[in-house]
């Protein structure tokens, strides 16, 4: 791996549908009684870590998990609502494992490795059993068999759900078998406990240096290999979906100590949450993409209309039909209001640009149920989808069964993190990356459904698998604490913790935060452009400056301090968002979720011009980014290193991507 | 709007603790509890005081975490709602609020509103679960469940674990955390094999974690955000009883 040269993802040889297969047959494994020599990492307790901490030590490893909640059951997986699909074809609409596989490739714009997805795509029956048989309580037909529903980016029904609740009782599940683990001994839970830094021996990830929230004492763990599953980092824009704890900062830790960062720049910004209704507002709340299902997206026709409705002069329900302009059903006939998240969340960007907003500030458009409720009745509108009119009322005080729901796109997920190889072993040897926190499955764009499934493939089936090829080669527990790069970490935190709490100045850490999350938003959110992502380069380290200069944080680190664990989070979002920008300036095309207003389709393009796809749609250039872009830290303030890692296309053929 | 809250502050676990008077001016109506304590935080903050530590995350009523007991009643007077979806525009200009934390024996205060609630963690560990190793399932429609026995499962499967039936009953009673897991699990074929075990194991682990007794007071089921019915606690007690005598004979 040289530093311009490809990365090597260690793709196993042979046909793509055979690839996992053959790996499995052929892969190392470790002798049972030899497994609880192995001490094992894993950071995190949410879909990934919590199935990989609770199946390695089912295995016989002897594992120690970590979250930052008091619970491992309140990782953020909790709050997916709206499914996880599986290839299992029990609808027999034609899906399958190639169709789960085709999808997620096109719906991720053609950026995401082959070889991993089509693995994703075979393990998702798996998940499925493995659940059901831990009790997770799917949504079942009235003759006790599963039942399943559509997803945006898919033509088939192959999403499993639970109600509104799909990532909570997948979680469940998932803790369960933990506590059940943990009990038995073979994981030990550090709860309320944050990984600050990860600590390298001889070019090796061996441990982690953390700090016990409670009491704010700060120590070491040793170990053979550490797992990540830390989460996405959503957050850097300060108002997303994700809960007020998820942050960067374990996989930007790992990033300076020498971790590839791959592809920051792929966010994804989801279309159906509810709008911004002030500045208090500390976070955004999605409504699943089910809803899209049966709701109908749409804005007036005519911008006074929409004025009007914003000054509260007249109500979505007095706007006639023909004055409705239904535009993902007339942009993308065949997916309708089903149209993939990017597309779905760029459309409705654009008609409130042209003015056609209908929430007070300008920026929302209506979700609307009037249809659906007049052709299949209230109640069975309630049982599909009740909880979320609940949660919508209470949030936003109206009635969505009487008048149309109003929503706006807000960031949800991020398909960027650290870049990890076949195995899901990052280019530092020992540390593997699972969920969110990697980049691997998704490309430019994640279809609906597919993260818990790829959240549960890694921790249950993928790492258990391939962990071994790691193992394999080191002596176990021959890194303990006592070796100096432990002290050497540990003596780096104090110094940062010790530096934040002496600054004592004006600024509270939201305050920063915000400021940042503002910028970031406006400059590398759902439009890009070379110039605005120059204006966000130059700015960023004006605010790292006036944080570390002016942050005020109240209170002792000798125990529960959460300005404090805030602060840490925003000073490394603030060194992230740098990165992300540096990623999205040099990615000179459009793909998925990142969107470069200089390169869409235009009337003269041919594709336009032949009906295949819309003026201003994103516009790919294959032929110079067809890469991952995995990136090296050089220091603060410096611009990173970049390695490739190029995308090869063996089985299915590079497009643009349609869904009209 | 303006108010004065009455809050609950305590150093730490060892400290005595009392309430302390705050003004919390122009908060907006849309702004929800948790955002309205954001914004006296940051006054707070910049006054160069140390800010209310309560705890929370997902903020829309999910991960369990958020736990205030507002004006008396654990979360709020509300039905079905977590202290994160109380929002402000069901208070009015000039109300006094009370904020404290949820309170039992089982659950000791870590600071101010902040408990400790890994007693629940420890109940699921002792019996909460379904053995299954990864891998070894059989496939997800060779084990159909009737439609009613499903709904009911789901129903008891709502709990987030946050706590407040154990806080709203005077004798900190954790039946209805306990009978919701007993009877997700022991509703489903899946469940059966375990299902004595489950029971006796999680029982004693609530005795030994200090929780009270059920003396059907149903302050539980009133306060549940996510409105599960004492129906699992009636359940649990049948269960429990099957499986201690069949425990005897054995
Ligand atoms: C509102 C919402 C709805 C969604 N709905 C769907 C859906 O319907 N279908 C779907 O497929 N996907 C959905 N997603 C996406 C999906 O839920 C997430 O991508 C996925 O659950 C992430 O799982 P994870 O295990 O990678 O991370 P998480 O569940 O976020 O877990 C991260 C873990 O890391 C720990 N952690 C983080 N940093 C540190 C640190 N420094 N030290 C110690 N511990 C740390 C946390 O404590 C936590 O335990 C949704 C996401 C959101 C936000
Ligand atoms: S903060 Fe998660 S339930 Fe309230």
């Amino acid at each position: 791996m040289s530093s311009n040269g490809s990365l090597d993802s260690a793709i196993p040889p042979g046909p793509l549908a055979e690839k996992w297969t053959n790996y499995q047959a052929k892969a190392k494994l470790i002798n049972p009684a030899n497994k609880r020599k192995f001490n094992i990492i894993v950071i995190g307790s949410g879909l990934a870590g919590g199935s990989a901490a609770a199946t390695l030590s089912e295995l016989g490893y002897n594992v120690k998990c970590f979250c930052y909640q008091d619970s491992p059951r309140r990782a953020h997986s909790i709050a997916a609502q709206g499914g996880i699909n599986a290839a299992k074809n029990y609808q027999n609409d034609g899906d399958s494992v190639w169709r789960l596989f085709y999808d997620t490739i096109k719906g991720g714009d053609f950026r995401s490795r082959e070889a991993n997805v089509h693995r994703l795509a075979e393990v998702s029956t798996n998940i499925i059993d493995q659940c059901v048989a831990q009790g997770v309580p799917f949504a079942r037909e009235y003759g006790g068999l599963l039942a399943n529903r559509s997803f945006g980016g898919a033509q088939v029904s192959r999403t499993f759900y639970a109600a509104g609740q799909t990532g909570q009782q997948l979680l469940i599940g998932c803790y369960q078998a933990l506590e059940k683990e943990i009990k038995k001994g073979g994981v030990t839970m550090y709860p309320r406990t944050e990984m600050l830094d990860l600590v390298k021996v001889d070019g090796h990830a061996k441990g982690i240096v953390v700090r016990d929230l409670t009491t704010g004492e700060v120590s070491s763990h040793a170990a053979d290999c550490v797992i990540m599953a830390t989460g996405g980092y959503g957050n850097v824009f300060y108002l997303s979906t994700n809960a007020m704890g998820c942050n960067v900062m374990a996989a930007f830790r790992a990033h300076k100590r020498g971790a590839y960062f791959a592809n920051p720049c792929y966010t994804q910004i989801h279309p159906t949450c509810i709008p911004v209704s002030g500045d208090y507002q500390s976070k955004l709340t999605l409504m699943s993409e089910s809803l899209r299902n049966d709701g109908r997206i749409w804005v007036p026709k005519s911008k006074e209309t929409a004025a009007k409705i914003r000054e509260g002069k007249l109500s979505g329900n007095d706007v006639p039909d023909e004055e409705r302009d239904y535009y993902l059903e007339r942009k993308y006939p065949s997916f309708g209001n089903l149209a993939p998240r990017d597309i779905s969340s760029r459309s409705a960007k654009e008609a409130c640009d042209e003015g056609r907003g209908v929430a007070s500030t300008g920026l929302g458009v209506f979700l609307d149920f009037r249809d659906a409720i007049a052709r299949l009745g209230e109640d069975t509108i309630r049982s599909r989808y009740g909880n979320l009119f609940q949660m919508y009322e209470k949030i936003s005080g109206d009635n969505p069964y009487k008048s149309p729901m109003m929503i706006y796109p807000a960031v949800h997920y991020t398909m960027g993190g650290l870049w990890v190889d076949y195995n899901l072993q990052s280019n530092l040897k020992g540390l593997h990356v699972l969920g969110e926190a990697n980049f691997s499955d998704h490309g430019a764009n994640r279809l609906g459904a597919s993260a818990l499934m790829q959240g549960l493939a890694d921790g249950y089936f993928v790492i258990p698998s391939t962990l071994p090829s790691y193992l394999a080669e080191v002596t176990p527990g021959s890194v303990t604490t006592d070796a100096p790069e432990f002290a050497q970490a540990e003596a780096e935190v104090n110094e940062r913790i010790e530096k934040l709490m002496s600054i004592n100045g004006t600024r509270t850490v939201d305050s920063f935060h915000r400021e940042l999350g503002l910028l970031v938003w406006d400059k590398c959110g759902m439009a890009r452009s070379e110039e605005g992502l120059k204006e966000a380069l130059e700015k960023i380290p004006a605010i790292r400056e006036a944080f570390w200069s002016d942050v005020r944080i109240p209170g002792k680190a000798d125990g529960l301090n959460m300005e404090l664990e805030k602060a840490g989070r925003v000073a490394d979002f603030i060194d992230f968002a740098e990165l992300m920008c540096h990623d999205a300036l040099d990615r000179a095309e459009s793909c998925g979720g990142h969107f470069r207003v200089e390169h869409q389709f235009t009337p003269e393009d041919e594709a336009v011009q032949s009906g295949f796809t819309n003026d201003g749609e994103a516009k790919r250039h294959d032929d110079d980014f067809c890469y991952v872009a995995a990136w090296g830290y050089k220091g603060p303030g410096e611009k990173p290193d970049l390695h490739k890692e190029e995308l090869d296309f063996e089985s299915v053929e590079l497009s643009v991507r349609s869904y009209k | 709007m303006n108010l004065t809250l009455k809050v609950w502050r305590q150093e730490s676990p060892n400290d005595k603790g009392n309430i302390e008077t705050y003004e919390a001016k122009d908060i907006p109506a849309e702004a929800s509890f948790l955002e309205m304590l954001d914004i006296v935080n940051e006054e707070i903050i910049v006054a160069g005081g140390d800010p209310i530590h309560f705890d929370h995350d997902c903020r829309e009523g999910i991960c369990g975490a958020c736990s205030l007991t507002i004006n008396g009643v654990p979360h709020s007077k509300e039905n079905g709602i977590t202290t994160c979806q109380v929002h402000m525009r069901k208070f009015r200009d000039g109300d006094t609020i009370w904020i404290e934390p949820f309170r039992a024996r089982a659950f000791p205060i870590v600071k101010d509103l902040v408990t400790d609630r890994a007693s629940f963690d420890r109940i699921i560990a002792s019996g909460g679960y379904i053995s299954v190793r990864t891998g070894s399932a059989v496939d997800a429609n060779s084990l159909p469940v009737n439609f009613e026995d499903a709904s009911e499962s789901f129903n008891a499967a709502a709990c987030i674990g946050c706590g407040a039936c154990v806080a709203a009953c005077k004798n900190a009673s954790a039946m209805l955390f306990v009978g919701a897991k007993a009877a997700h699990l022991n509703l489903l074929p899946q469940g059966e094999p375990e299902k004595d075990k489950r029971v006796l194991g999680m029982v004693r682990q609530m005795d030994a974690e200090g929780f009270g007794n059920c003396t059907n007071q149903y302050e539980c089921e009133a306060v549940c955000p996510k409105e599960i019915s004492t129906d699992v606690i009636a359940k649990l007690n049948r269960d429990y009883a099957t499986a201690a005598t069949r425990e005897a004979v054995e």
